[in-house]
């Protein structure tokens, strides 16, 4: 039995393991050229997923539709949470190894088709995450002021589609529905001083929005209680501390939790007490001046579900949103929230709908649950299309931070690599990859953007952030960038 | 099981051999110690004790690349803190380190498969490791915020630690650090749906 081994087909080009090779592949290829025998494999997205995937496999192209990589690493992940982004560098070195190939700004799904990459490639990889947005489902949720929070936190992180989304910052109390992380990175964006974000790579308009911005008080708004919100102890500490704000809930809301504390797991059990604390323990007297002096609030608002938008009367923008009240049946994780029939109407002018993200269908060879809005698979292996794996998201749901995601993707390249070995993935045909797929794209007046043209746009922000103290100043326009990659 | 064996050692033989081939200067940990600007980029000062942790060791992992095997801790043996990494397979890989050495720097100079996406800086969790007992309560406290990122790792137990924000000491000597087998077993117990 010839075992495969990946590793040494990308760490030496020598004529002698080229001989070496060919001995072990005289089997499966025939008569085919050595070079064209290797297995051909690409990735779609660039993102964490794709990073993740891209790191274990051998040789491998990764295709990108903006001219920049790194998804949501750069477009999703807080401007305040630079740490979180340290996972570039990793990524970089996977992307400058003379095994991986970067090619931005190419479309799959309209510049070239899956079938097209299939014919290319033995293994083809999507891993374009999930652009889409959950909607909430209820009338007036078109009117002026609502945005969803996938558009918001694109705004604020320069995502060169949400470039014109120019949110209404005028109005004294902003919603948020929905509790989870994003919803938490909202409130604080909103929220926290401008000396504080003007230091970080949040993009210049949104600067300069929010330091005209007259949002004074943030409601954070769950379907259920204390104990089932999503979001996790590092942001609601954030939130907690954040300079010039004091914090605003409501004590009813927290019946019956303390006693319920000791039966959580330890993870819950800090994020509840945290929470317990500051929603009920009289403050000290130094935290009691800091809150006085406050000029901001934000609070969360449990058991409410949004019924209607309600807008001004005889105007299409939002005066306020309709709020049903709701009970909790069970207990824990799966406690459900049940109508009571009682609403209530809270006057705002902005509000954030952070309900979810959720995975569009690509092209329609490959099979999607529309239900689940994802990629049906097993272990990454996508139901019925051989040759089809998935990772990230996409493969599971959109939820989960980078850690999550590099499990996942890790998963699926095991799984590319076991099929390789086992014969489950047919490795006889040899394969043209990035050859005829380059040559399609020049034919239909495609140009790629290489990783080196990136580091040319990497730089350019990098050094327009020097000069204002952040760490870099974002391009905004796909059009800016490639000038930039391409000059 | 032979094919999945095989490809559990190429995995891993990609991995040491992409970790111990490296090209310093396109890595960007050489950059980092290179570049003290990148300080402007953080902005908490635990972080900057962090920055200051990475420069230190990096001094040490990458002078190490570039000199002979073993000629590191053959000076003073009292320096000398034997560790062993159990991997994802339940391989144990021993290794001769030194006191001061940083358990996530230690694992990538050796090829274990230990990730460490923020660089040590208290942001992920993706350095999670299982601490032998007779060690665990030698190790100094973890921080607030370590215990705030180990709530987000899966698998969690009594012993966990990240291994970023493990120093060697004398006391260590004979650690034995468990990388936790989140990937299959993920899905299979139960997995409820992380946030982000």
């Amino acid at each position: 039995v010839l075992i495969y081994t990946p590793a040494l087909l990308f760490c030496c080009n020598s004529n002698e393991l080229d001989v070496n090779l060919s001995r072990v592949f005289a089997g499966g290829c025939g008569k085919a050229s050595l070079s064209s025998c290797s297995p051909k494999v690409c990735i779609v997205g660039s993102g964490p997923a794709g990073f993740y995937t891209a790191q274990h496999l051998i040789k491998v192209d990764i295709y990108e539709r903006l001219p920049v990589p790194f998804g949501l690493v750069r477009f999703g992940v807080a401007p305040d949470h630079p740490e979180v982004k340290n996972v570039i560098n990793t990524f970089t070195q996977t992307a400058k190894h003379s095994r991986c190939s970067f090619y931005g700004n190419v479309n799959v799904g309209k510049n070239v088709s899956i079938t097209e990459l299939q014919q290319a490639y033995h293994a083809v990889v999507l891993s374009y995450g999930a652009e889409g947005n959950r909607s909430m489902g209820v009338p007036g949720e078109d009117l002026a002021g609502v945005y969803s929070a996938k558009d918001f936190v694109g705004w604020y992180n320069g995502l060169p589609s949400c470039r014109e989304l120019s949110p209404d910052l005028s109005c004294e109390t902003a919603v948020i529905l929905g509790q989870g992380n994003v919803a938490l990175d909202v409130a604080r964006i909103l929220l926290s001083p401008i000396d504080i974000l003007k230091k970080t790579d949040i993009t210049q308009p949104t600067l300069e929005a929010l330091a005209e911005s007259q949002v004074r008080r943030v409601l954070i708004v769950g379907r259920r209680g204390p104990i089932q919100i999503a979001c996790t102890i590092k942001e609601l500490r954030e939130m907690v501390n954040l300079p010039d704000t004091r914090p605003d809930m409501v004590a009813a809301d927290f019946d019956g939790v303390k006693e319920a504390l000791k039966d959580l797991p330890r993870p819950r059990k800090r994020l509840t007490e945290l929470m317990l604390k500051t929603a009920l323990e009289v403050p000290g007297e130094k935290e009691q001046e800091r809150r006085s002096k406050a000029s901001r609030t934000w609070g969360f608002r449990f058991f409410r579900s949004p019924v209607e938008v309600l807008a001004e009367p005889g105007h299409s923008r939002i005066a306020g949103i309709r709020l049903a009240i709701n009970k909790l049946e069970g207990s824990g994780d799966g406690a459900q929230a049940v109508l009571t029939g009682e609403v209530e109407d809270v006057p705002c002018g902005l509000v954030v709908s952070s309900i979810g993200y959720k995975s569009l269908p690509i092209d329609p060879s490959v099979p999607f649950d529309s239900r689940k809005a994802i990629v049906p698979n097993t272990m990454g292996r996508v139901k019925q299309a051989a040759g089809l794996y998935c990772s990230g998201w996409l493969k599971t749901g959109p939820t989960g931070v980078i850690a999550t995601t590099m499990n996942n993707s890790f998963d699926t390249a095991r799984s590319i690599l076991e099929d390789m070995d086992s014969g489950t993935l047919d490795m006889s045909a040899a394969k043209p990859g990035s050859q005829s797929i380059s040559a399609l794209l020049e034919k239909r007046g495609v140009k790629p953007v290489t990783f080196s043209d990136w580091e040319k746009i990497d730089n350019v922000e990098m050094k327009r952030g020097e000069s204002r103290g952040k760490p870099r100043e974002k391009l905004l326009t796909v059009e800016e960038m490639l000038h930039v990659a391409w000059t | 099981m032979a094919a999945s064996a095989a490809v559990r050692s190429s995995m891993g033989l990609t991995l040491r051999l992409s970790r111990v081939i490296p090209d310093c200067s396109t890595c960007p940990l050489f950059r980092l110690k290179c570049n003290a600007k990148n300080v402007a980029n953080l902005q908490r000062r635990g972080s900057f004790d962090s920055l200051r942790t990475i420069n230190r060791h990096l001094q040490t992992s990458i002078g190490l690349y570039h000199s002979e095997e073993g000629s590191s801790n053959a000076e003073h043996p009292e320096d000398v803190v034997n560790v062993v990494y159990i991997d994802r397979s339940g391989q144990r890989i021993p290794v001769k380190a030194k006191v001061g050495d940083n358990v996530l720097y230690l694992a990538h100079k050796h090829g274990i498969e230990l990730e460490g996406a923020c660089e040590a800086s208290l942001a992920c969790s993706t350095c999670h490791v299982y601490v032998s007992a007779a060690h665990f309560d030698k190790l100094r406290e973890p921080e607030e915020r370590e215990d705030d990122m180990l709530d987000m790792a899966p698998m969690l137990q009594e012993n966990s630690r990240l291994g970023c924000q493990i120093i060697l000491t004398p006391e260590l000597d004979g650690i034995e650090l468990t990388l936790p087998k989140v990937t299959r077993n993920f899905y299979v117990d139960g997995h409820v749906p992380k946030p982000h």
